[in-house]
């Protein structure tokens, strides 16, 4: 009996919670208009959510590219098909990891330091205190960093993919000595720029959404302790990336199901 | 001043994610390629394209020099019709040249190679190669071979 109660609450508890951020993305979408009051407060949310994961991402970038490279050429040497690496590089980054990688990362380096600080910021009572002064605290707070998130997140993904395809370059053309024209005809003969490099950035848009309102919500959302902002800092970073993996395999599906 | 030091942060990385976009629509894919460029464009007849699509390439000496625009069929000579364009700078094509549909490589993808011939006059706009091949198809191939095979063992 007391299994099936504890089944029960968790049930109720899972569902409260995915109405409450269902609740809050309606109060944050009907608040994105107010955001011109404030163009100022979003400039500085994109550089504390972008523009600071800039460097995360550049790196990685470089390195996903490069060890794509070295693996694709291993297994495309042995059909004699070496000069489609800049195909394999370019499409693998383009149309996947572009857009995983880089909102996975988003989300452990952008998204837990969204969630911790509107958790922190309910846990000292800001929230509470601009309430107080007749100031929207989602208005304020949390519709900046929500479009922050929207805006970085595609560029991100953007500059990670061409960060990638260089080092897919780099070991190619420079370590493997391949062919620099083959590598980049026939990458431009194969990737189309809308079924391919649209659907990334779609994807990346999606991605991007997806992670700030997880993150924007389990701060908006957490028990105003210490525990409870380090624990929606936890889950912040779990359910970005489950829902990142999931949406990515819903969106592929959708989008490459051309075969 | 603080606040300034951030916009222009921000700047440079918006302009670095709008660079990055524009580098993988126009350095990476297809957009570049000789859709936008000026050219002319000719019409070749073959009896089998196999697995020729819309954009493979146009090659001489294999040099990419056009691309397949579009690809019809004749209803009264049951031919496919395949549209080439070919891009300005290499407008120095005789009026003899030949197309044949080639592979690259063993799985490659399916293109166009061209043969110069040694006529004086140039292709111009909207004219046709007359001298085509077509595609190999690997199974009347095989079957050639296995009736070639068979005749001979008849004759002896």
């Amino acid at each position: 009996m007391e299994q099936l109660a504890v089944l029960g609450r968790w049930t109720l508890e899972f569902f409260t919670r995915l109405g409450r951020a269902h609740i809050l993305l309606y109060y944050l979408i009907r608040a994105v208009p107010e955001i011109r009051r404030h163009p100022r407060e979003l400039i500085r949310q994109i550089h504390s959510v972008g523009g600071r994961s800039l460097v995360i991402i550049l790196v990685s970038g470089i390195f996903v590219g490069m060890v794509l490279g070295l693996q694709g050429y291993n297994t495309l040497v042995d059909f004699g098909a070496a000069q489609s690496l800049g195909v394999l590089v370019a499409l693998s980054l383009v149309r996947e990891l572009g857009p995983v990688v880089s909102s996975l990362l988003y989300g452990g380096r952008a998204g837990s330091a969204l969630a911790a600080e509107i958790g922190l910021m309910k846990a000292t009572e800001q929230l509470a205190g601009m309430e107080m002064m007749a100031v929207d605290p989602i208005e304020r707070v949390l519709v900046p960093r929500f479009l922050a998130g929207l805006v970085s997140m595609p560029l991100l993904a953007a500059i990670f993919s061409a960060v990638g395809i260089f080092g897919g370059y780099f070991v190619a053309v420079g370590l493997l000595g391949l062919d620099s024209g083959a590598f980049w005809s026939q990458m431009q003969a194969k990737v189309d720029l809308v079924n391919d490099v649209g659907n990334g950035l779609l994807k990346s848009v999606v991605f991007g959404f997806a992670s700030t309102w997880i993150a924007l919500f389990q701060g908006y959302d957490a028990n105003p302790t210490a525990e409870g902002v380090s624990l929606a800092t936890t889950r912040t970073v779990v359910h970005t990336a489950l829902a990142v993996l999931a949406l990515d395999f819903v969106l592929t599906a959708l989008m490459f199901n051309k075969v | 001043m603080h606040s300034r030091n951030v916009e222009i942060a921000v700047g440079g990385f918006m302009a670095i994610g709008f660079a990055a976009l524009f580098m993988l629509a126009m350095q990476v894919s297809n957009l570049t390629l000789l859709s936008a460029e000026k050219g002319y464009s000719v019409t070749a007849r073959f009896q089998n394209i196999g697995g020729l699509k819309v954009r493979s390439p146009v090659s001489v000496a294999g040099v990419r020099i056009g691309q397949v625009t579009a690809i019809n069929f004749d209803n009264k000579t049951f031919e496919a019709v395949v549209h080439l364009h070919i891009a300005e700078r290499y407008s120095s094509l005789p009026k003899d040249t030949s197309a044949s549909i080639l592979t690259s490589g063993l799985l490659g993808e399916q293109y166009i190679g061209l043969d110069p011939g040694g006529d004086s006059v140039l292709l111009k706009d909207g004219d046709e190669i007359r001298l085509t091949q077509s595609a190999l198809v690997l199974e009347r191939f095989i079957g050639q071979f296995l009736y070639n095979k068979a005749q001979e063992g008849e004759a002896k």
